[in-house]
């Protein structure tokens, strides 16, 4: 059973998105005059902020047909990663994320363990990793 | 659920299916022009370019085709998108931008493009400087585009025969690549001089064969350069008084001779130093000033121009 699913960003706790709907959010996206970016990794451990980039971020698009266009070659290219858009707003001064949501999925997704370690006075420390992520 | 990467375009087909299409139905092509609101570009189109009546002419054939192929489609005929790949050829200052801008707002209306904006390249934009820098620079214009026209001035730069090893070329093979299978999201419209462009299309006969339209822009005749002058002045509330329009019609007489004329823009260059002189003799003369003396460009303004003065004394030479 493929139930186990990664929850990062939004929209993670439904359906995956249609190609239309993607468009449609990027679409959204680029009317706020936001940059988008397209990134992929392997690993979605939630302390894994920065994933690895696919290509340049898109400054100035005015049509979601280009970013469109990155988001299937990523895909293709690393169809057993999980690839994310993330929508940059730069009015602060800084580019800030503003909408960030994973647009592919590795089937089956990897899993993240608990861990529990005893140290001094029986306490326990949690750490979680990642499996099952990488083996593709 | 694994998201499909075969699953239909976003927005692929421009003209939407409408109504189910049926035999009987009737379509007012007039009632269908009206609704796609083409018609007020069309006639801004002849009320602020000038002249031009062939290109004109040509884009109202286009816009008349764009609009019955989309009726064609609305009645469930085939409608194939037609390349609508442009390339624009003629001398500078013709109004070449300014009619790419005025297509991006027809083919926009007629749903053709998405978003209707005019992303406009050189050489420079496009071809890169090292190795492997020219097709993510030529592919970063391209996104940039989409949805609208790229517009490519002095296209004929990005093929330099003189050197095999020049970047140009790869940017030319991803244009045609994009041309070929992106149709549906972006218009490319080349522009540049005639002669150049015809030898460029002679050593890229791949590139000639995906633009479906030539259109050529003649140069404009000096009563014409003088109603654009008209228009520009009224456009920032200057006008000539009878002496200034005199001394303009001779000025454009002597400019069209001398060299680097650029039409349209030489006119617009002219009226700028026309309104500087404006400025320092109303500066000079001192005393209050009404409305009428900030709009009136009088002939002084124009003779004391470079152009008497040299192409006096260069006949002068001569004779």
């Amino acid at each position: 059973m493929s139930a186990r699913r990664i929850t990062q960003g939004t929209f993670s706790f439904l359906p995956d998105l249609s190609d239309e709907q993607i468009a449609a959010q990027l679409k959204y996206c680029l009317g706020k005059g936001w940059a988008v970016n397209v990134e992929h990794t392997d690993d979605p451990h939630p302390r894994n902020t920065y994933w690895e980039m696919w290509g340049q971020p898109m400054f100035d698009l005015r049509d979601p047909a280009g970013a469109m266009q990155e988001v299937r070659a990523c895909r293709e290219a690393f169809p057993g990663h999980y690839v994310r858009v993330s929508a940059f707003d730069a009015s602060h001064g800084v580019e800030s994320i503003r909408l960030s949501f994973i647009v592919n999925r590795p089937d089956p997704e990897p899993t993240l363990r608990l861990q529990r370690t005893e140290t001094r006075g029986r306490s326990v420390r949690y750490t979680l990793a990642t499996r099952g992520a990488g083996e593709r | 659920m694994p998201v499909s990467a075969e699953s239909p375009r976003a927005s692929g087909a421009p003209a939407d299916p409408g109504p189910a299409p049926e035999e009987h139905v009737r379509v007012d092509l007039r009632e269908a022009l009206r609704a796609s609101h083409v018609e007020e570009v069309l006639e801004r189109l002849d009320r602020e370019l000038v002249g031009l009546v062939p290109v004109k002419t040509r884009i109202r054939e286009t816009a008349a085709l764009l609009l019955v192929e989309r009726v064609r489609a609305r009645l469930g005929l085939a409608a194939q998108t037609p390349t609508l790949h442009m390339c624009f050829t003629g001398n500078p200052g013709t109004g070449k931008t300014t009619v790419a801008q005025r297509m991006a707002e027809i083919l926009h209306r007629l749903g053709y493009v998405r978003e209707g904006h005019v992303v406009s390249v050189t050489r420079d934009d496009l071809v890169g400087q090292y190795i492997g820098h020219t097709a993510p620079r030529t592919r970063e214009v391209i996104k940039r585009a989409m949805g609208g026209v790229l517009f490519i001035d002095e296209a004929y730069y990005l093929y330099r025969p003189e050197n095999e090893r020049d970047y140009g070329q790869e940017a030319i093979e991803i244009l045609l690549q994009v041309m070929e299978n992106e149709r549906d999201d972006l218009v490319v419209i080349l522009a540049g001089y005639k002669e150049r462009m015809d030898r460029f299309f002679t050593s890229n006969p791949g590139l000639r064969s995906r633009i479906a339209h030539h259109i050529d822009f003649p140069d404009y005749l000096p009563d014409q350069l003088l109603a654009i002058a008209r228009l520009m002045l009224a456009e920032l509330n200057y006008r000539f008084d009878e002496g200034a329009e005199a001394a303009f019609v001779e000025y454009i007489a002597l400019r069209m001779g001398l060299e680097h004329f650029a039409n349209a823009r030489s006119i617009r260059n002219a009226l700028d130093r026309a309104r500087l002189r404006q400025a320092n003799r109303l500066f000079a003369a001192g005393g209050t000033l009404g409305r009428d003396d900030l709009m009136r460009i009088e002939a002084e303004d124009i003779r004391a121009s470079r152009v008497f003065r040299e192409g006096r004394l260069d006949r002068d030479g001569r004779a």
